[in-house]
């Protein structure tokens, strides 16, 4: 057989000429009636040295015997003889594509890494920019434009409270729950405070905080960058001499460093009140006592590990949101996709820098 | 010989995306105080080369002199003093849509000068104004229309009083009346403040409004360079055909 079929290519795997070109129609129709030729959408002419302008004609026929089961017929792997042959005696105006081969295990393997290796080298050039311009920003009057910072601290801080609020006082509310059961049938009751104190400093409140502005903010950040990039507004800001990291991106650097350890106590403080009301209500400890143990317990490097964090993670989340808007290609979808890469990526990075501070500061 | 020089001179521009050469290396010289109209079809590269003489995308090889001095060779903090003496209206505008046309005509003076806010008041109302747009200076660039929008940056682009403007498909998309409004308008600005522009644009009844010189570029070659008359007679038939097809 000249005509073969394997995944829905159809390989010609000998000359197309006026002596063979009979032949293989038979051997097409022979096909078509096993309806193998169902799905095949692409003829690979690899193997094809020579042809005529009868070969063209059965490539033709072969389009018009197609049409009903593949609306398009496309041809890969084509000499440039043989496709100008084609193109000078086709009537069915074939197209040509470049069909890519398989790729073999290892050369997937190299170019993933090669990416991998691409990608992180834009992601530490970025990063450097950004922390070195918000150094200079911070002694440069003419970085960004006046009230920038404050406008973005409003965006990225306050208007995260009342979530952040929300979502800590449940999480307090339940792990006092969930723990002060526990601790109630051992007579510990009186640690939950304890707990509840050390567990939202040094772990909770930082991570709960970092997701839900990584959730939030880190998505906006991406997407407004993106979205200047898709509209020209980044061309339009090199083109007036303004540098876009130096312009959209250290505002934002800035406040999310005021704004996230002030999230984050704040977090603290409301998941506290989550866990007093278990502690009073269930665990019958009293309020002053609550408080008390709260506070004696935390140590200074306690708090510092807290704020530390917190500040690592709202630089991960800016850098990795301005990282995927400026990578963003395409238009509208584009966007849609550095967005959703933005928020999963600084919810993974938040939570692996999580684990690394934590084995660092047992 | 004239004595004039150009003040953009480029020199066999080559211009890739990947493997694909866009500009097969552009010679070209830019005059000032003329209206240099950059034409051709679709897809020929005439928006990749106006954005890679501004280094918005790097150029491969070649070289792009502005006043005698290579910005290809510029640090960023030099080929930024060459920008403040250039502005560019973007195609859709690219204003900045978070805040007012006010604000977006601001941002250069606020970032490039020492004015006081007195000063700079004046300056952006005189150059909305300029552009017919004082009544709308509070309103966001979403409560525009397409035209307004395109106005609003070219007061923005001539903010700081440039020596050369640049446009990218300045009446793309724009109603007849309203192209015919903005190429007045850069015909007035041409002659009131002497500056230099270099167009692009595929509309041909723009082009015989303002052009003073064309520069025809095909599957990116350049063709031609020189005046709409002397691009009648040079009988190079992809112009003739361009010119022929687009009549009405």
């Amino acid at each position: 057989m000249n005509l073969k079929v394997e995944n829905n290519i159809l390989f010609v795997q000998t000359n197309l000429d006026k002596f063979n070109v009979s032949e293989l129609k038979e051997q097409f129709l022979r096909l078509k009636k096993s309806r193998e030729l169902q799905g095949v959408s692409v003829i690979d002419l690899e193997a094809v040295q020579e042809i005529d302008s009868a070969g063209v004609a059965l490539l033709d026929s072969f389009q018009e015997l197609l049409e009903s089961e593949a609306k398009l017929l496309l041809m890969r792997g084509a000499s440039a003889s043989v496709r100008s042959l084609i193109e000078t005696f086709s009537t069915t105006k074939l197209e040509f594509v470049e069909v890519p081969k398989p790729t073999g295990l290892w050369e997937t393997v190299g170019e993933s890494a090669l990416n991998f290796y691409q990608m992180m080298v834009t992601a530490l050039t970025l990063a450097s920019e950004i922390f070195y311009y918000s150094l200079v920003g911070i002694f440069s009057r003419k970085t960004a434009r006046k009230g920038s910072l404050i406008q973005q601290a409003f965006i990225l801080g306050s208007q995260a409270l009342p979530i952040v609020a929300l979502l800590s006082f449940i999480i307090g509310f339940i792990l006092s729950l969930q723990s002060g059961m526990q601790l109630k049938n051992f007579g510990v009751g009186v640690f939950l405070a304890d707990l509840l104190s050390i567990t939202m400093v040094r772990e909770m409140g930082p991570l709960i905080t970092s997701i839900i502005v990584a959730g939030r903010s880190g998505s906006a950040i991406a997407s407004e960058i993106a979205t200047m990039e898709v509209t020209e507004e980044l061309d339009a800001l090199r083109m007036m001499a303004l540098h876009p990291i130096k312009f959209i991106v250290v505002p934002k650097f800035h406040a999310i460093t005021i704004v996230m350890p002030i999230l984050v106590m704040f977090s603290i403080l409301v998941s506290q009140i989550g866990g007093a009301i278990i502690a009073v209500g269930v665990l019958d400890t009293s309020f002053e006592n609550f408080v008390a143990r709260s506070i004696n317990i935390l140590s200074i490097k306690d708090i510092i590990i807290s704020f530390s964090k917190s500040i690592w993670f709202a630089w991960v989340i800016v850098i990795v949101g301005a990282f995927y808007g400026f990578q963003v290609k395409g238009g509208a979808e584009g966007v849609g996709k550095a967005t959703t890469s933005a928020v999963v990526t600084s919810i993974f990075a938040v939570i692996v820098f999580d684990a690394i501070f934590s084995l660092l500061y047992l | 010989m004239s004595s004039i020089k150009p003040v953009i001179r480029i020199k066999d521009l080559v211009a890739k995306y990947g493997d694909l050469t866009i500009l097969k290396g552009i010679t070209v010289d830019i005059m000032p105080h003329e209206i240099t109209v950059i034409l051709g079809s679709s897809g020929c590269g005439k928006t990749t080369l106006l954005k890679n003489m501004l280094r918005l995308y790097e150029p491969f090889a070649g070289s792009v002199h502005f006043w005698d001095e290579n910005v290809l060779e510029m640090n960023e903090k030099e080929f930024d003093e060459v920008l403040k003496k250039t502005g560019m209206l973007f195609q859709g505008g690219a204003l900045l849509n978070s805040i007012s046309i006010y604000d977006n005509v601001s941002i250069p003076l606020e970032m490039h000068t020492n004015l006081d806010k007195d000063l700079m008041d004046k300056i952006i109302k005189v150059k909305l104004k300029l552009v017919g747009l004082s009544h709308a200076m509070h309103k966001l660039p979403a409560e525009l229309s397409g035209g307004m929008r395109k106005r609003a940056s070219l007061a923005r682009a001539m903010a700081l009083d440039p020596e050369i403007l640049f446009f990218d498909e300045p009446t793309a998309g724009l109603d007849p009346i309203t192209s015919e409004s903005l190429d007045a308008l850069i015909l007035t600005l041409k002659k009131q403040l002497n500056m230099t522009f270099v167009i692009v644009t595929h509309e041909l009844a723009s082009i015989h409004r303002i052009a003073d010189k064309i520069i025809f570029l095909d599957s990116g070659e350049m063709l031609f360079c020189g005046t709409l008359k002397e691009a009648e007679k040079a009988g190079i038939p992809q112009m003739d055909r361009f010119f022929k097809v687009g009549k009405f």
